[in-house]
């Protein structure tokens, strides 16, 4: 009974999105890791057999996932908080270094990376929280709160994976959605937008900049109750801002964290050491013109001059044998999931849906948008996978039960009177 | 409100992205190109140059197989230094300079490390190569000389300079070039096309394969082969006789305009400038400041033609109607053409134009040259319907022979004159030296020759080439096109009958053969030169002018001896050898074969060198 109301109510578009970027990544996997002599697609020694064994991997989840009662997931969700948090702990005293992060189990032959599957766990207590209290985020508890549930597994990832970290972030737009004021995303985008501008900029020209602007704020918004008071404490705490962030950039950054943000400025970058990577990626996508080189005829994909190509990379393997259109037409098909989850999470009746649905845009999002960021040179480079696209079983298993926990939320809301 | 600010990002963002993509991709071409640079490796395989055949069949200069030692300087790793060194015999310094140079030019594209290893070293090197990763052999044709003759009208191959790479794009560094003679003029045609190979590679330098399945490939193109005017036998000859003397031969068939032997003196075997020793040797040629090898006489060399110019003045002279074949002028050794102006002469008697012809007479030509110019109101008109005649025999012009050097020469026009005379004060006896080819008129040797062609042909003559055929193409239409004179042919006869005397009474009875009825005319050709400023005497050059047989010319030659006193003490005799060696195929006038053969002028030259040395010790 209940699988024929999933089936039927389940939102088969956003299933066909999803299948649709699954195999598009891993055509495009194939690509990128055929070695000269091709051998069988299940060949389990070669990085697109594997990824094949992954795909099919998902498909008892998703069954497991849909075939749970929906409520089972807002019931236990702190529970998987804490078995998220814990997983992590874990990795102190068992997990496995790759390339200087410690961020993997090792089981069997494959890895499991534990932070994928936080992010679920993460939305699912944010998304209990929010429900159970029904506030609207304009309390200083509540804020803390929130700030704490996300706070805990940001700070504990952080410590393996700066990255993947900063991908928590992009769940203020879900706290926005549910009535965050205003004002902590303004401050939060005038902080990134001065911490580069410093970086480029003589801090004197900044501070001029703001001390003009908010005159110019204070003189043309006469109509509006003004504290001289907050005009100039605002411009205090910019001012100091900008000159804290040479400090910050000299004494807290690491070195290879500055290195990213050099390359991104292109201020004394070694194209043959730390700008290596971003020059080989945009040397590729770059390469591919309106419709690219054409499947398996990239020189740089078969070349393998572009590193890590099948995970993070990926996209420059569709930027060079697709070229142009072929880039579009995959953005577009992320956007049209996007747009499609956001449709879906607004037209849920209970906020739990809502939130933990707006979770998982965010994440998705953010993902997508650090990813092909920083292939291209618009953001500096973090270790963040295409979602669906880039090689690897944790993530796409875990991106996988992100999204189909959503989309078993979204086919029980019939039953939810 | 709240719910549209996510959706507003993620357009936001995407927008950025797609532009973004939309730069990288499409509008900047950059990365197209830093594409290719990471992934091809191109491979040039060089096509076998043309063959050079003479005019009878006769293969004159084939190719030879030729290793060069290529580097890649990104490539070279790990390798035993020394052993190389010691392999190639190469000091280490060397090494290091010549792998710095490669590097600079490019780390990654090859250079040529070491060219032309002869076979045993190739051999060698081969066996180790696997060793010294980054090196490679590269198989090239170099020239191949089968004969020992023909320097200067081969010219010679070299690596392109940078002004070749910056002016042709087919070029780059390590190519070879064709530089002087028919080398470069048939450069095209010779070298054929190189293919170009585009292996793609992966990020290790490994080689994965053709590039797009080799659609941009193509396959190197054999050069054509040429067959050249020039009469291989002949020229080996004409070099036999010039040896230890300075000058020039041109010889010249003149019903076609084919050039059939082009003499330079002093020479160089050809096979000197190839191989490993070609840049010493080059160096030496080109460092010989006073015999030149290297510079094209014929060709290049401007002189006063002396007497062999009266066959013109006597022409013109006919054509202007200012004398006709009966026309005399008396000569006591000499005439006075103005106020205690004296032209000397070196006979005397009352001749005409036939005998004035023979012996050579100053007195009769510079009469004629005066009548010639005071025919017009004004000399300076005068002075240009002389120029126009001497015009229409290609002198004072660039010929338009297929080869890459050469000089105008120069016929005085009156605009000339009044540059000197700015007062006008000039007229016909200022001018009078031209009129027996000393004073103004000066004219390469190979201008000269076909001065004679045109009259041998009796008005008319065909641009001299050395093209005969090139396989697969035809030869100018130019080269086979009368170029007709400004005088009519029935005024030749009397002064080929004046040049037949030549060889019978005349200047050059000394040569004459018994079984050639040859027409000439001797030259000797005053000599000065300036060392800072001062004029010089030198000793006089010889030359000399001849066609033959009379009635149906076959030959048409010009000589030119530097320092070589008079016409009939050098260049007659071996004019006459080379017409008999055309004509007859054999020597009759053993005689004159053993003098030239034997006969140096080096004590001549060795003159020159001492004034030079003598005036420089003066001024310090």
């Amino acid at each position: 009974m209940r699988s024929v109301s999933v089936q039927k109510n389940i939102d088969w578009l956003t299933v066909l999105l999803y299948y649709l970027l699954v195999i598009a990544g891993w055509f495009t996997i194939y690509s990128a890791s055929l070695p000269a002599e091709p051998t069988s697609m299940f060949d389990l020694n070669q990085i697109y057999g594997r990824q094949l064994i992954f795909i099919i991997l998902t498909i008892p989840f998703i069954i497991l996932i849909l075939a749970i009662d929906a409520k089972f997931y807002e019931k236990y969700a702190l529970i998987f908080y804490i078995i998220g948090l814990l997983s992590i702990l874990g990795l102190f005293f068992f997990g496995k270094s790759v390339k200087g992060q410690t961020n993997w189990y090792a089981i069997g032959g494959f890895g499991l990376q534990p932070s994928e599957f936080v992010k679920t766990s993460t939305a699912l207590l944010l998304a209990k929280y929010l429900s159970d209290n029904q506030g609207h985020l304009n309390t200083f508890k509540e804020q803390l709160t929130a700030l704490i549930i996300i706070g805990i597994p940001t700070l504990f990832i952080l410590k393996h994976d700066t990255g993947s970290a900063m991908l928590f972030v992009s769940l203020v737009f879900v706290l926005y959605r549910e009535g965050l004021p205003s004002w902590y995303l303004w401050t939060g985008f005038i902080t990134i937008i001065l911490f580069f501008a410093a970086l480029i900029v003589p801090p004197s020209a900044i501070i001029g900049t703001i001390v003009i602007l908010t005159i110019l704020h204070f003189y043309l918004n006469k109509n509006i109750n003004r504290n001289p008071f907050i005009y100039i404490f605002i411009a205090i705490i910019s001012s100091a801002f900008v000159y804290s962030v040479d400090y910050v950039y000299d004494n807290v950054l690491e070195a290879h964290q500055k290195d990213r943000i050099n390359v991104l400025l292109g201020e004394n970058v070694n194209l043959q050491a730390e700008g290596y990577n971003l020059n080989q990626s945009k040397i590729a996508i770059g390469s591919g013109n309106w419709t690219g080189t054409g499947f398996l005829k990239g020189t740089q994909t078969k070349g393998g001059f572009v590193p890590e190509q099948h995970t993070d990379y990926i996209f420059t393997t569709v930027g060079e044998e697709w070229g142009f259109a072929g880039a579009t037409v995959v953005i577009v098909l992320f956007l049209c999931l996007f747009y499609r989850l956001i449709y879906l999470a607004e037209n849920q009746k209970k906020r739990f849906n809502r939130v933990y649905g707006y979770c998982v845009v965010c994440f998705l999002f953010i993902h997508f948008a650090f990813n092909i960021s920083m292939l291209i040179g618009l953001f500096p480079t973090i270790g963040v996978p295409l979602p669906f696209f880039s090689y690897g079983g944790s993530s796409l298993i875990a991106f996988t039960i992100l999204l189909f926990i959503f989309l078993k939320l979204d086919a029980n809301k019939i039953n939810e009177w | 409100m709240r719910k549209y600010l996510l959706p507003l990002i993620i357009t936001v963002v995407s927008i950025v992205i797609l532009s973004r993509l939309f730069y990288l991709q499409v509008i900047d071409d950059t990365y197209i190109k830093k594409s290719e640079n990471n992934a091809l490796k191109i491979v040039y395989e060089y096509p076998e140059r043309g063959y050079i055949f003479d005019r009878n069949g006769k293969l004159m200069v084939a190719n030879q197989p030729s290793y060069d030692v290529m580097v890649i300087p990104r490539e070279v790793k790990d390798i035993d230094t020394l052993a190389l060194c010691k392999l190639l015999d190469v000091t280490k310094d060397e090494f290091d300079t010549k792998l710095n140079k490669a590097t600079k030019y490019s780390p990654r594209l090859p250079s040529i490390f070491l060219p032309q290893l002869s076979k045993a070293e190739y051999a060698a090197f081969q066996e180790k190569i696997r060793h010294f990763t980054g090196f490679y052999i590269q198989k090239r044709s170099l020239r191949d000389y089968q004969v020992d003759h023909g320097a200067n009208i081969f010219g010679y191959i070299r690596q392109v300079n940078e002004y070749n790479i910056k002016n042709n794009p087919y070029y780059r560094p390590g190519d070879l070039i064709g530089i002087q003679g028919v080398e470069e003029q048939y450069e095209e045609v010779l070298r054929g096309a190189k293919g170009v190979k585009y292996i793609q590679r992966d990020r290790f330098n490994r080689e994965i394969g053709s590039f797009k399945n080799g659609i941009y490939d193509t396959i190197a193109l054999k050069g054509d082969d040429i067959t050249l005017t020039i009469d291989s036998e002949l020229q080996a000859y004409g070099e036999l006789l010039m040896q230890n003397k300075r000058g020039g031969i041109v010889a010249i068939e003149p019903k076609t305009g084919e050039i059939l032997a082009l003499i330079n003196a002093p020479t160089y075997d050809p096979s000197l400038l190839v191989g490993r020793e070609r840049s010493k040797n080059y160096t030496k040629l080109y460092n010989d400041s006073l015999a030149k090898p290297l510079y094209n006489r014929v060709l290049s060399g401007e002189y006063p033609p002396g007497s062999p110019f009266k066959i013109l003045t006597g022409l013109i002279g006919l054509q202007e109607g200012v004398i006709n074949e009966h026309t005399t002028f008396s000569c006591s050794r000499g005439f006075y053409y103005g106020k205690g102006a004296w032209m000397g002469c070196h006979d005397s008697g009352n001749w005409d134009l036939h005998i004035a012809t023979a012996k050579s007479c100053n007195t009769y030509f510079a009469q004629t040259y005066r009548r010639i110019i005071e025919k017009y109101k004004e000399p300076a008109d005068g002075i240009d319907a002389w120029n126009k005649h001497l015009q229409s025999f290609g002198l004072g012009q660039f010929l338009g022979y297929d080869l890459p050097e050469g000089r105008k020469g120069h016929i005085p026009n009156s605009e000339y004159y009044n540059r000197w005379y700015p007062n006008g004060s000039w007229k016909s006896t200022t001018t009078i030296s031209n009129s027996i080819g000393q004073g103004e008129v000066i004219m390469t040797p190979m201008q000269l020759a076909n001065v004679i062609a045109a009259v041998a042909n009796k008005g008319y003559y065909y641009t001299p080439h050395i093209i005969k055929s090139i396989e697969h193409h035809k030869i100018d239409k130019k080269f086979v096109t009368k170029n007709q004179t400004s005088i009519d042919e029935k005024y030749f006869s009397p002064v080929i009958e004046g040049m037949n005397e030549v060889f019978k009474t005349g200047t050059g009875r000394s040569v004459q053969v018994e079984q050639l009825d040859m027409c000439g005319k001797t030259g000797t050709v005053e000599n000065f030169t300036r060392i800072n400023g001062k004029r010089y005497q030198l000793t006089d050059h010889s030359v000399f002018v001849a066609f033959a047989p009379k009635d149906d010319p076959k030959i048409a030659i010009a000589v030119f001896i530097e320092n070589g006193y008079w016409g009939a003490r050098w260049a007659a005799p071996i004019t006459s050898l080379m017409i008999q060696k055309y004509l007859l195929n054999e020597i009759v006038r053993k005689d004159l074969e053993k003098r030239m053969l034997d006969g140096s002028l080096q004590s001549e030259y060795d003159k020159v060198l001492k004034l030079y040395n003598n005036v420089d010790k003066n001024n310090k």
